[in-house]
């Protein structure tokens, strides 16, 4: 059933993705563009009557340059962080945070004249993909598992959860990307043996090694870096290009917005062109019609970005080692993300693992593939996935505070999940009611140097005397990776409520309200934009016939096909400005069953322009997910 | 996660004798409170056949994992995490050797010094010694050791460098490296004398003052174990 279609979403830094899956395989849902990358960038923009409206992915991305006050990006590196853990970030980053923040309250961007928390704003581009999906299959889509990058800690994972909530999507589940790529790549291999998946993508780096077994996907051991990526390198190209702009023209342009915007996406296109040209020209328009150049070499590049991708090294020698393998035990060496287009990162990978990586998947795509195959499984799967398990673990050490502001690891880093500890607590004082717990996420000794991530606040143990209550405190990473606190008295066998205060993050009522407010027009909201999109395909396919009634093939069919066209032509016509979704549908399906012979033999008489709806635009007919669209679409009806 | 040994009725057809799932209709039942070897059906024996105890895990994963309740009911989809993540968190104890053995004794009533805050916490407030001592045969090298990494250290704060010494500390290092791979070894004559006893031993043939002896001298080998491993670590530290 179309309506219980599970969709697998890779939610970027920088571009981002949704798939499900096609019978066997994987495929990607490509945007209304025609594009499968969705740019994670999100615009405010206004319309002629001065209201906000939200423009998210491609669409958004010329505001970057037009209106940089108005537009994010790479808004992933703040899901689940606090001020005081971006300030590098404010540095090297057009975010403004709002200016009424208060301590200890999460994040809000400001975007034009609002503020938006990261959840809001990544729940922005999800909607979108969810969006692209049910246009795609023409049903509400609502259940999706959503990838993060493996080294995401508790707050991160939370964060991207509540997004998924906020967007309307109940999330399955959330899958680590480097894991969720492994299962793409293992679909058709079916192999055994060791693989270390290389993820460096827009601002995360992640490394896993795993062990396939018979359809099992157990990771060994998994480390990473959450602010490591290619936007390091933008930034650093960037850099250098200012303090060029500042020696040579005398301009300091790190307040121009614009300029800004300018010189970043001209360094990208610099740095995307150096994975295949030895040698480019940065040619950049400044304001006062002055000019940046300057031409950057494959060798000068390599050199420059060196400090960068050796960050990755350290993180693949600590998963080695906590594996307990050699470079020599592993049999084969995966790569994801945009970055390790990069042939220096490819050379890198190699001296590391002392063998050639793959190349044949598309790093951009292979994520979100493998997120589809895993809504698949949850999906109950098929014949297909039905061996195929993945045993994933927690990226960092679970512990609690303990006297002398001591970290007590409880779940070690590397645990297979869901994993559990059980820790007795008892009571100070006479009578106390409440017992505290701090609980942390990290490899530090110190609880000051670890992560906190929330402090659990028992109340309601029977008051007895000080050291006779015994509270059993069960602690349970669920295969999310994200905790769950459950506590019981157990002389009164009395279940503890516990209070959480997450110490980043949002509250669940927090959720539900900005749930709420985008609930109210889902229903509605989806009706009309199918509405919309039928009737824009019905003028296209309008615009065609009429096109069509002028080529010589109109003439060569017969009188009856000619009459049964042109009353279904006046039927769609008549309905296609109504709010009756199936009518239009129904009308458009009618007339291109009409006039498929009509497109026939316009073919055949070598006119090159099709004429049957969307296969109107030319160039997406070459591109693979249209034609999966059509079938998908035939799947349903 | 303690004993106990009361058989569960499965919630759904009713048959008895269920840990995981029952037997009769296959349905996952909520978690009982049995030790780690019981949950995987293996003896109470620290010779533990890994390649079966894997197997094992793979095919219990297979059946108990969250991704296989992806559109069960609410309370299926509880008890599967229960039931997966005590399955993950018994496999990953009893396949460490060092991790089965401090888990044996710690069913068998014994807290290690090492192992748990809350016992030196205890016996901090109890007042209890630590058995944490320095074994008597590490007695001579430890000193001689403590010796050359304070050098090192003065030397190091100088900006002095000494191969000699270097070369030392790494003979020494080296030393105490294989009497940490002996020791597991020596650990292996207690499992062995261990099983032995589980196999042989009926409860009250007067063997109970056995069992004692071997599950002590583990404690000892494991306590030895540990504080050469911290020794290990601080020449590893110093040495940096």
């Amino acid at each position: 059933m179309a309506t219980d279609t599970i969709v697998g979403i890779d939610l970027g830094t920088t571009n981002s993705l949704v798939a499900y899956m096609q019978g066997d395989s994987p495929v990607v849902i490509p945007g209304e563009d025609g594009l499968n990358l969705v740019p994670s960038v999100v615009a405010l923009t206004l319309d002629e009557n001065e209201k906000n409206q939200i423009v998210v992915g491609n669409a958004a991305r010329r505001y970057l340059i037009e209106t940089p006050e108005r537009a994010v990006y790479s808004v992933k590196r703040l899901m689940g962080r606090g001020a005081e853990d971006i300030q590098d970030e404010l540095k090297l980053f057009p975010f403004k945070l709002a200016d009424d923040l208060q301590e200890g309250e999460v994040l809000r961007i400001k975007i034009g004249e609002r503020t938006y928390t990261p959840p809001e704003i990544s729940a922005l581009v999800l909607r979108q993909l969810k969006r692209n999906a049910e246009r795609f299959f023409g049903v509400p889509v609502t259940q999706a598992v959503i990838t993060v990058p493996a080294y995401f800690n508790d707050a991160q994972r939370q964060a991207t959860k509540d997004a998924g909530r906020i967007a309307g999507l109940n999330v399955l589940r959330l899958v680590n990307e480097p894991t969720a790529a492994s299962l793409a790549y293992g679909l058709d291999k079916k192999k055994n043996g060791i693989i270390v998946v290389y993820d460096l993508g827009g601002g995360t780096f992640d490394i896993s090694i795993l062990k396939l077994h018979d359809g099992i996907f157990e990771v060994i051991a998994t480390n990473g870096n959450t602010h490591l990526g290619g936007d390091d390198i933008d930034n650093l190209l960037i850099a250098i290009a200012l303090d060029d702009i500042r020696g040579d023209l005398g301009l300091d342009l790190r307040r121009n917005g614009e300029a800004m915007a300018r010189i970043r996406k001209a360094v990208i296109e610099a740095k995307i062109a150096l994975s295949s040209e030895p040698a480019v020209k940065l040619d950049i328009d400044l304001p006062g019609g002055k000019k940046y150049q300057r031409e950057i070499s494959l060798d000068g590049f390599e050199q420059m970005i060196q400090p960068i991708i050796d960050r990755t090294v350290g993180p693949c020698k600590q998963a080695l080692k906590d594996a307990g393998l050699k470079p020599e035990q592993i049999d084969e060496v995966v790569l994801v993300g945009g970055s390790t287009r990069i042939p220096k990162v490819r050379w890198l990978v190699q001296d590391l693992f002392g063998r050639a990586p793959h190349t044949d998947l598309n790093p951009d795509e292979v994520v979100a593939l493998g997120a589809a195959v895993q809504a698949h499984i949850l999906g109950g799967g098929s014949e297909i996935t039905q061996d195929m398990l993945l045993l994933d673990v927690t990226p960092l050490s679970l512990g609690i505070e303990v006297a002398g502001g001591v970290t007590d690891k409880i779940i070690l880093r590397n645990s297979t999940v869901p994993a559990s500890a059980t820790q007795y607590y008892t009571t100070q004082v006479d009578g106390q009611t409440n017992v505290a717990i701090h609980v942390l996420q990290g490899e530090r000794e110190l609880a000051r140097d670890c992560r906190s991530l929330a402090r659990f606040d028992l109340k309601g143990v029977p008051p007895m005397t000080a050291g006779m209550a015994r509270i059993e405190v069960k602690f349970l990473i669920d295969a999310n990776g994200i905790l769950r606190v459950s506590a019981r008295e157990q002389r009164s066998g009395q279940e503890a409520e516990i209070d959480v205060q997450p110490s980043y993050g949002l509250t669940d009522e927090q959720v539900e309200n900005m749930l709420l407010e985008s609930y109210d027009y889902a229903e509605e909201d989806f009706r009309q934009r199918q509405v919309i999109e039928a009737r824009r395909e019905a003028d296209t396919i309008l615009t065609a016939l009429a096109k069509g009634k002028k080529n010589e093939a109109w003439r060569e069919i017969t009188n009856d096909e000619r009459r049964n066209v042109e009353t279904l032509e006046r039927a769609l016509i008549a309905v296609k400005d109504g709010d009756d979704y199936h009518a239009i549908r129904a009308g458009i399906d009618a007339l291109n069953e009409a006039t498929t012979r009509l497109a026939e033999l316009m073919m055949d008489t070598a006119v090159s322009t099709a004429l049957k709806g969307k296969a109107m635009d030319g160039a997406d007919l070459e591109e693979g997910p249209q034609s999966g669209h059509r079938v998908a679409k035939a799947d349903f009806k | 996660m303690m004993p106990g040994e009361a058989t569960p009725r499965c919630w759904s057809c009713g048959t008895m004798g269920a840990v995981q799932f029952c037997s009769a209709c296959g349905k996952v039942q909520p978690p009982v409170p049995v030790d780690y070897f019981v949950f995987f059906g293996f003896p109470r024996k620290l010779n533990l056949d890994t390649a079966a105890l894997e197997k094992e895990f793979y095919a219990l994963s297979r059946r108990l994992h969250p991704d296989v309740f992806g559109q069960a009911d609410d309370r299926e989809r509880a008890w599967s995490l229960e039931q997966s993540s005590m399955l993950n968190d018994a496999y990953r104890t009893l396949k460490d050797p060092i991790k089965r053995t401090e888990y044996l004794l710690r069913l068998e009533g014994i807290e290690l010094e090492e192992q748990s805050k809350q016992a030196t916490e205890k016996a901090r407030a109890t007042g209890e010694l630590k058995k944490q001592v320095v074994p008597p045969d590490l007695l001579e090298e430890v000193f001689e050791l403590n010796m050359h990494l304070e050098e090192l250290r003065v030397q190091k704060k100088m900006g002095e460098d000494d191969p000699a010494l270097l070369e030392e500390i790494g003979k020494a290092k080296l030393s105490l490296e294989e009497k940490y791979d002996a020791l597991l070894n020596e650990l292996k004559a207690e499992w062995n004398k261990w099983d032995k006893a589980v196999d042989g031993g009926t409860e009250d043939n007067g063997d109970e003052a056995d069992r004692r002896r071997i599950l002590d001298q583990m404690v000892d080998v494991l306590n030895r174990r540990n504080y050469i491993r911290n020794l290990v670590r601080d020449v590893n530290e110093a040495m940096e």
